[in-house]
């Protein structure tokens, strides 16, 4: 049988999202509430969440969430840690025993800041130097995954139903202002923990409902620029690139969106002539990390959250509000189940990002 | 010994033909012809090369043209081909000649290629509902983001082409075509809002009008080439090489060289026109480079510069070192190219086929990280619009069509050019023939070929879920070989079918 990267597995899936702008702390549980009311649209074949400000103690290190295979790898791979950063806790990461979740790896957690003369030596700024070092141990240690590795947040991801993989990890244990969620309805069975969504690098976590007709061409693109698709999911692949856009190439979330689900040529010639420009000039200059086919992402990073649709709106979305929280879910009922009493609910078009932040100060 | 029974027999339906003699005014190679004392109507089929102009109109379909069952004895070593080309040689001391594209049976890859198509997890989209779209950018393409003082993005794009669709007509000189054939281009260039490549014989005074959707060419001859010629173009293109004839440089017939064209060309009427294989100031890499940056200098980094090479063994080096040379664009062509006149062993033997070549520059140029540095545009041949969705999910930007573009002017693929007497009209320069070219129908007809192209690209795109060509682009994931070995796979980067 063969895992998830040595063969292309498309998928259905569910997604939602909570976001408090106030930054007020949220328990884990509403976010299982909310995706376990979209059970039919997984099939326990993965699940997982990511969770936003929740490690408030060590957030100025990154935390790595790893799985091991066995524990030579995690030898190998602790050695590789302790060779280029400096480690300021480690454990397990504490989980619960639960009936439909099994075959567990080995789970840990470090919280690690990249040693200072490592760091020069590479002559990298910080956030490349441990990217780069993420993807030496994926790619060349094997049995060693890092899957979730930004500061401040975390991802929590496993195979079962996403109800299942938050029990599992205790995740009423945690609180975040923000928490995304994801259920996979993979065609075939991805055989390991890796491939379960979020999908995470750095402070930017992705869940993705779809399957982008694109793929290729966005991933020969991309793996240009030093990015390795190793897993062959849509997930992988756009969250290198909005990674390239906005962390490399300084992009904000909006002009992302412009380049990722442009908008078709037709309406950009109806633009005020400053936008017909900027989208002109996206199009032509960015062409190759233009996404197509059905999808509906949630991009999750370091005090905000967006979510897109593809220009045509070949998938579900919708987006409540009540106060400062913001609600986002393939389907209305897993926003009612946690927040009855909505302001407002609209289902944004096509290509339209929704971008919500931590108000003012909050960071 | 040299006397050879005609190739091909002309097969006259008496009770059909009315004796009408359209044959024998339609035919330039003097073929047919009224014996006055038979009262009948005879030829001499000798001189027939099948382009089936009098076939095509005789009002009583009294006419057909078949291949001659005289054979030699048969042998599969010694065909009767190779035992011709050994008298013809034999005699005249000559190279062969021959023109259009090689024509012998080296494997096709485009038609073992198949393409993707969505069932169930991805919608298909149908082209008549939702927008389709093809437009295309063929430029350097930056890796930097630029904002002024406000934040505001700055475009710092170089110069840029700009497709409606991925289709260009490529370099075919005046004066290997006909001056109707090229104000056909031109026009259905402009129409369909894509380019012609004026080759290497210069521009005619009259189609400077159709300057921003004409590629002028600067080939190693130079000829015809100026400082307003350069000026009037959308794009220069140098030409290092062609599919058709790798290493050596183009070849006018003196027949061909007469009245506007040597004009155009500033050259000496009747004289052969024989590019040099080189260009004379480019020896290496480097000089390319300057030759790139003086026409840059020249247009005042107004237009871009296209390189063109013939697909050779090591194409992908080749790539490489030009999208290092301040070059915009690198169109290859392949080993089916057309061509005007090319010497026959040439033609046959040399180069590759551009489905490998395409697969392995645009792989390497990955590799090295320089992509977005050039776009591809690859020939030679596209024959339909499935090998352009091909050819792009490989890697290309764009394709030039030469050989599909004379085709749908009337070409019958004779393979004759070289005699300057084309029957259709294209590959000659004789008035009388030439005016049977109307341009007011060949520029339609072209017109007509890339839309239903264009049409059919979009039908297929749809079937993949994709509804924009630059998402098809390196697509590789939607092809899949057949009866393909892995060598072969693997270096065009696809998987078998099945897999
Ligand atoms: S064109 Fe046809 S009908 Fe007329 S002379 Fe020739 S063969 Fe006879
Ligand atoms: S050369 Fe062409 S026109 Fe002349 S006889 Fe042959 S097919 Fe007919
Ligand atoms: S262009 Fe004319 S001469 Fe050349 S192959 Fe076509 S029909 Fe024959």
């Amino acid at each position: 049988m063969l895992r998830e990267g040595e063969v292309r597995i498309p998928s259905g899936c569910a997604i939602s999202g909570i976001f408090s702008k106030k930054g007020k702390m949220l328990n884990g549980r509403s976010i299982i509430d909310s995706i376990a009311t979209m059970h039919d649209r997984s099939n326990g074949l993965g699940g997982g969440f990511a969770g936003y400000g929740i490690y408030p103690q060590y957030k100025d290190a990154y935390a790595f969430h790893i799985f091991y295979d066995n524990t030579s790898a995690k030898l190998a791979c602790e050695k590789f840690i302790d060779k280029h950063f400096d480690v300021i806790n480690l454990s397990k990461i504490p989980t619960k025993k639960v009936a439909a979740i099994t075959n567990e790896p080995i789970i840990m957690r470090y919280f690690v800041k990249p040693l200072p003369n490592r760091l020069k030596e590479s002559q990298l700024e910080e956030n490349e130097f441990t990217v780069q070092c993420v993807v030496k141990i994926n790619t060349t240690i094997n049995g060693a995954y890092v899957f979730s590795s930004g500061k401040n947040m975390g991802v929590f991801k496993a195979v079962g139903y996403p109800e299942d993989v938050g029990e599992f990890y205790r995740l009423d244990e945690y609180e975040g202002y923000c928490w995304t969620a994801h259920g996979r309805y993979p065609t075939n069975t991805p055989g390991w923990w890796g491939g379960a969504h979020p999908f995470a690098m750095l402070d930017l976590s992705i869940v993705h409902n779809g399957e982008i007709s694109s793929y290729d061409a966005n991933r020969r693109f991309i793996e240009m620029f030093g990015y390795k698709c190793t897993l062959l999911t849509d997930t992988e692949v756009i969250t290198y690139i909005i990674d390239y856009l906005h962390r490399r190439l300084g992009f904000s979330f909006t002009e992302v969106s412009e380049i990722i689900a442009a908008p078709f040529w037709d309406t950009i010639e109806s633009m005020k002539p400053e936008d017909r420009e900027r989208l002109t000039y996206f199009r032509n200059a960015f062409s190759n990390m233009l996404i197509t086919g059905p999808f509906s992402i949630m991009v999750g990073f370091d005090g905000g959250l967006m979510a897109l649709n593809d220009r045509l709106k070949l998938r579900s979305m919708v987006v409540g509000e009540k106060d400062d929280m913001v609600y986002i879910a393939s389907e209305e009922c897993a926003i009612r189940v946690i927040e009855p009493n909505l302001d407002k609910l609209w289902s944004p078009k096509g290509g339209e990002p929704v971008i919500v932040t931590l108000e003012e100060g909050l960071k | 010994m040299d006397y050879q029974y005609p190739e091909f027999e002309v097969v006259r339906n008496a009770d059909r033909c009315i004796g009408c003699r359209a044959c024998e005014r339609q035919c330039a190679n003097e073929v047919h012809y009224y014996d006055a004392d038979l009262g009948k109507m005879m030829c001499d089929e000798s001189k027939c090369v099948n382009c089936q102009r009098c076939v095509t109109l005789c009002p009583t379909r009294a006419l057909k043209i078949v291949k001659s069952d005289n054979t030699f004895r048969e042998n599969a070593n010694w065909t009767m081909e190779n035992i011709k080309e050994i008298y013809k040689q034999a005699e005249t001391g000559g190279v062969l000649l021959s023109s259009m594209g090689n024509p012998k049976p080296l494997p096709v890859y485009w038609d073992k290629i198949l393409i993707n198509a969505s069932q169930v997890t991805n919608p298909p989209i149908d082209p008549l509902r939702e927008p389709m779209e093809t437009r295309t950018f063929l430029g350097q393409k930056p890796t930097e983001v630029k904002r002024d003082e406000n934040g505001k993005i700055v475009n710092n794009l170089s110069s840029q082409l700009k497709l409606e669709v991925p289709i260009m007509f490529s370099a075919m000189s005046f004066g290997s075509i006909s001056k109707n054939a090229h104000e056909s281009l031109a026009r259905a260039a402009a129409e369909l809002g894509t380019y012609y490549n004026t080759g290497e014989g210069g521009l005619h005074k009259d189609f400077y009008k159709y300057g921003p959707n004409t590629i002028v060419q600067v080939a190693s001859g130079r000829f015809g080439v100026h400082k307003e010629y350069l000026e009037a173009g959308a794009a220069i293109e140098i030409k290092m090489g062609q599919g058709a004839k790798p290493g050596i440089g183009g070849h006018l017939p003196g027949t061909k060289t007469v009245g506007e064209v040597s004009r155009t060309r500033m050259i000496p009427e009747g004289s052969d026109a024989i590019s040099p294989a080189p260009h004379h100031d480019i020896y290496s890499i480097e000089d390319l480079r300057q030759l790139v940056f003086s026409l840059k200098e020249a247009t005042e980094y107004k237009k871009p510069v296209i390189v063109k090479i013939a697909a050779v063994h090591n194409v992908a080096a080749i790539a490489s070192g030009i999208a290092r040379s301040g070059a915009d664009i690198i169109a290859i062509d392949g080993f089916r190219g057309g061509t005007g006149a090319a010497p026959t062993r040439i033609r046959d033997n040399v180069g590759i086929p551009i489905e490998l070549a395409l697969a392995s520059v645009d792989e390497r140029l990955r590799q090295e990280g320089i992509r977005g540095n050039v776009s591809i545009v690859v020939g030679g041949s596209i024959r339909n619009s499935a090998d352009v969705v091909k050819a792009i999910a490989l890697g290309a930007d764009a394709v030039y069509i030469g050989s599909a573009a004379c085709i749908a002017m009337g070409c019958h693929q004779c393979r004759a050019c070289h005699a300057a007497k084309c029957n259709w009209g294209i590959a000659t320069q004789r008035p009388d023939l030439v005016k049977r070219l109307n341009p007011d129908v060949g520029y339609k007809r072209l017109v007509n070929l890339v839309e239903a192209w264009n049409h059919e690209i979009k039908e297929m795109m749809g079937g993949m879920g994709i509804n924009s060509i630059e998402s098809l682009k390196g697509n590789r994931l939607m092809l899949r070989g057949v009866g393909l070995n892995e060598k072969e796979l693997e270096i065009l980067g696809i998987k078998h079918a099945g897999e």
